[in-house]
């Protein structure tokens, strides 16, 4: 019916389709009456605003964007980037929020982890970066980053950096009591229960509940429990990977096998350095924070694959990891596509690399130099061999919910009691479920 | 930290200490319970004050009561004032400044307009005395939010005054004012001095304020500590680190122990924390001298 209209129809009809965007109620069938402001910005008009010049605002936490930033400076001499650090994580989202919804303040780009982005992205807070090129990208990334910062055909940030899993053990503790280093989840199981029986005070980890853990453990496994198409979403633990992954852990938890400690407090840096939490499953970009927190276990510490639920497989999942978006009240959103590309596949992409961060692009991935780098802190092993590799094997189909940060901050009201004994890992999982439903209901989403 | 001392106007009428010649016997319980509240006020600053003589290492490797092989206190504070291009004696600064402005602004408007809300019938004076009341009793974490949205649409997000202005609104020290003037200003004084020709201004200061001392230093502490304290309003309004208060830039370098690739430095954050209580606990020494002899100075013979 459109291929019909006048050409003045048609004006009006992009005009009208343009207002009712404005508005914010487009709705889903005029996708494609966005497609014709897309590629209007070249790779050409990026280069042109980066050596215009202007001034940036960006928020990020990342320690070696300091370089990057000052590198930038150095190549586009125009460009003042002023770099804030606005808070890490919740706080920066909170921060994020307040200054969108203030419509002052807000930075041109923000890092946004990636469970955290569809939150951004579907509130409009981030922009499309379609329009801009980034589609031209594809391939640049390892693919378990670049379909999270997909919606649909949507690109709303690029990578900085990613998480594939692994398992990172104490050596020392593991020779000790002659545990081999499990590659299933089967062997882990028996190498919990070896280690805490020959030590008591020794735990193959620590878990009180973390939600990042959690749905990371659980898309390994091969659950999907959220769906997300638009506003339609889906939010079921029922289904067998979150099962597979709840059976294990919960004979875990009811042995008492894995050690109370909440995450990235003090006393899990001292469990992690005399030996008491002898292992961690956790994203590739650990190693810098072992070096930094954990300086007594300096030489103790290796990585292997992360443990497969059948032998022979080699599949692995996501875990935290960073994007960098540009904001819709940008503007200069043009320059800080710039900025953007400058630091996630240009130059910053190496530099990120050589300060520590576990990069997100194939050319460092592959790179000979990343992977035969041996790690002092790591009794010299290369441990990007088996870090990069895990990157190729990341699960396909996740998805996170477009309102996961608030979904995380209540996940220890229900699941955290399965830890403590009150509850089981799957019912509290189901009341997850409710408590993330009810709010999505709340906000305005369709839940299935 | 250090709790502020609340002003028990009773205590005025206490006897003398001379006369407290038939001292009762020492209660034992009382003794007890007594020191088992000065070690539960006390532990936290041992355990501080401790910690801070250890490096990162010994900290996570050490009993926590207890010193460490290694004494690092001079090196911890050596580099608490050098770390990230000696951004911490900046944030102490800043600490100071929000304080005398903010907690020294709010205890001059509340004794001003305590005084004047016990001391001038005017209409209306029951409604902003509810309005007060009623301001107590929220706490102002609630009311961050809203007035960052309130402050962005003025543009004073993420400037000093952001953090001073709302400092400035201190219901709870009005209140105290509001009372104190009630039990410590008798009205007679005014009225002979208003028959003696002196104008208000000049009675409030040279009359009243005299008689308020020990109100005021009371409200003074309570606004200082709580400014020096305040942690939510500075990181809802603020994001550049140069005008940080001490605790939100110490809060950030915990938050470095969170982070991916995040500088780990808890060493610094106790050497920190404990440097950040040294000018409170000095500022509460020495304004209690004050509030000491103004309590006696307050008894008044009516």
């Amino acid at each position: 019916m459109r291929m019909r209209m006048t050409r003045r129809r048609a004006l009006l009809g992009a005009a009208m389709s343009i207002t009712l965007l404005a508005a914010g109620c487009g709705s889903s069938d005029d996708s494609t009456d966005e497609a014709p402001a897309a590629t209007t910005v070249s790779d050409a008009d990026v280069e042109a605003a980066l050596q215009a010049g202007g001034n940036l605002t960006v928020w990020a936490w990342e320690p070696t964007l300091t370089k990057v930033v000052a590198q930038f400076q150095t190549k586009y001499p125009k460009v003042k980037v002023n770099l804030v650090n606005a808070g890490s994580g919740n706080d920066q989202y909170t921060a994020l929020q307040n200054a969108v919804k203030a419509g002052t303040g807000v930075p041109d780009l923000a890092q946004i982890e990636y469970f955290a982005l569809p939150q951004f992205s579907l509130s409009k807070a981030v922009t499309d970066l379609s329009a801009y090129g980034a589609k031209a990208l594809d391939g640049t990334f390892s693919p378990g980053p670049w379909t999270s910062v997909h919606s649909g055909e949507k690109i709303y940030g690029l990578p900085m950096d990613s998480g594939p899993m692994a398992l990172f053990y104490n050596k020392e503790v593991f020779d000790k009591y002659k545990i081999a280093v499990p590659t299933t989840w089967e062997e882990y199981a028996t190498a919990a229960e070896k280690l805490h029986t020959a030590n008591p005070k020794s735990y193959i980890t620590s878990d009180s509940g973390d939600a990042g853990f959690t749905t990371s453990m659980i898309w390994q496994a091969g659950g999907r429990p959220y769906k997300v198409e638009g506003t339609d979403v889906t939010v079921n633990f029922d289904d067998e990977g979150t099962k597979k992954w709840t059976g294990l852990w919960q004979g875990l938890v009811d042995k008492k096998l894995l050690a109370p400690t909440p995450g990235w407090s003090d006393a899990w840096y001292k469990g992690l350095g005399d030996g008491t939490i002898a292992s961690l499953v956790i994203g590739a970009w650990m190693p810098p924070n072992l070096e930094s927190g954990v300086k007594a276990a300096s030489g103790k510490w290796r990585v292997a694959p992360m443990p497969q639920w059948a032998a022979g497989e080699k599949v692995t999942a996501e875990n935290g990891g960073s994007s960098l978006a540009v904001t819709e009240a940008s503007q200069a959103k043009t320059l800080a596509y710039g900025f953007l590309k400058y630091a996630t596949v240009g130059d910053g992409a190496q530099i990120r690399t050589d300060e520590g961060a576990f990069p997100a692009t194939t050319a460092q991935l592959t790179a000979d130099a990343f992977k035969n780098k041996e790690f002092p802190y790591l009794g010299g092993q290369k441990a990007n061999e088996v870090l990069s590799e895990a990157a190729t094997q990341v699960a396909t189909g996740w998805s996170y919910l477009p309102f996961q940060v608030y979904a995380n901050s209540v996940f220890n009201d229900s699941v955290g009691k399965a830890y403590t004994g009150g509850s089981t890992l799957q019912d509290g999982l189901k009341a997850w479920q409710e408590a993330s439903t009810k709010y999505g209901q709340e906000q305005g989403f369709t839940i299935k | 930290m250090v709790a502020a001392p609340t002003i028990r106007p009773a205590a005025r009428r206490q006897p003398l200490p001379k006369k407290r010649r038939q001292a009762q016997p020492r209660n034992k319980t009382l003794t007890v319970v007594t020191a088992l509240m000065v070690a539960y006020t006390l532990l936290p600053l041992a355990w501080l004050l401790i910690s801070a003589t250890k490096t990162q290492e010994g900290l996570l490797d050490s009993f926590g009561l207890w010193f460490a092989d290694d004494f690092a206190l001079f090196d911890n504070i050596g580099r608490v004032f050098t770390y990230q291009d000696g951004i911490y004696p900046r944030w102490l600064l800043n600490t100071v400044f929000y304080v005398v402005a903010g907690a020294g602004g709010a205890t001059l408007l509340s004794t001003l307009a305590g005084y004047g809300l016990s001391k001038f019938a005017f209409r209306g004076r029951r409604a902003v005395f509810a309005v007060i009341l009623g301001a107590v009793a929220v706490p102002p974490t609630a009311l961050a939010v809203p007035t960052f949205l309130l402050f962005a649409k003025m543009g004073i997000t993420d400037s000093p005054w952001a953090v001073i202005i709302p400092t400035l609104m201190a219901p709870f020290s009005l209140y105290l004012m509001w009372t104190f003037s009630n039990e410590a200003v008798p009205n007679e004084i005014l009225e002979s001095a208003r028959v003696d020709g002196a104008g208000e201004f000049r009675i409030f200061f040279k009359l009243a304020l005299p008689l308020l001392a020990p109100g005021t230093v009371t409200a003074l502490l309570f606004n200082v500590v709580m400014t020096w304290n305040n942690l939510f309003l500075p990181l809802i309004m603020l994001k550049d680190r140069h005008l940080y208060p001490i605790t939100l830039g110490i809060y950030t370098w915990n938050q470095q122990s969170q982070t991916v690739g995040g500088d780990v430095v808890f060493n610094l954050v106790i050497t920190g924390s404990l440097l950040a209580v040294i000018p409170l606990i000095a500022a509460f020494l020495l304004l209690q001298r004050y509030w000491q002899s103004g309590l006696a100075a307050g008894s008044v013979k009516q």
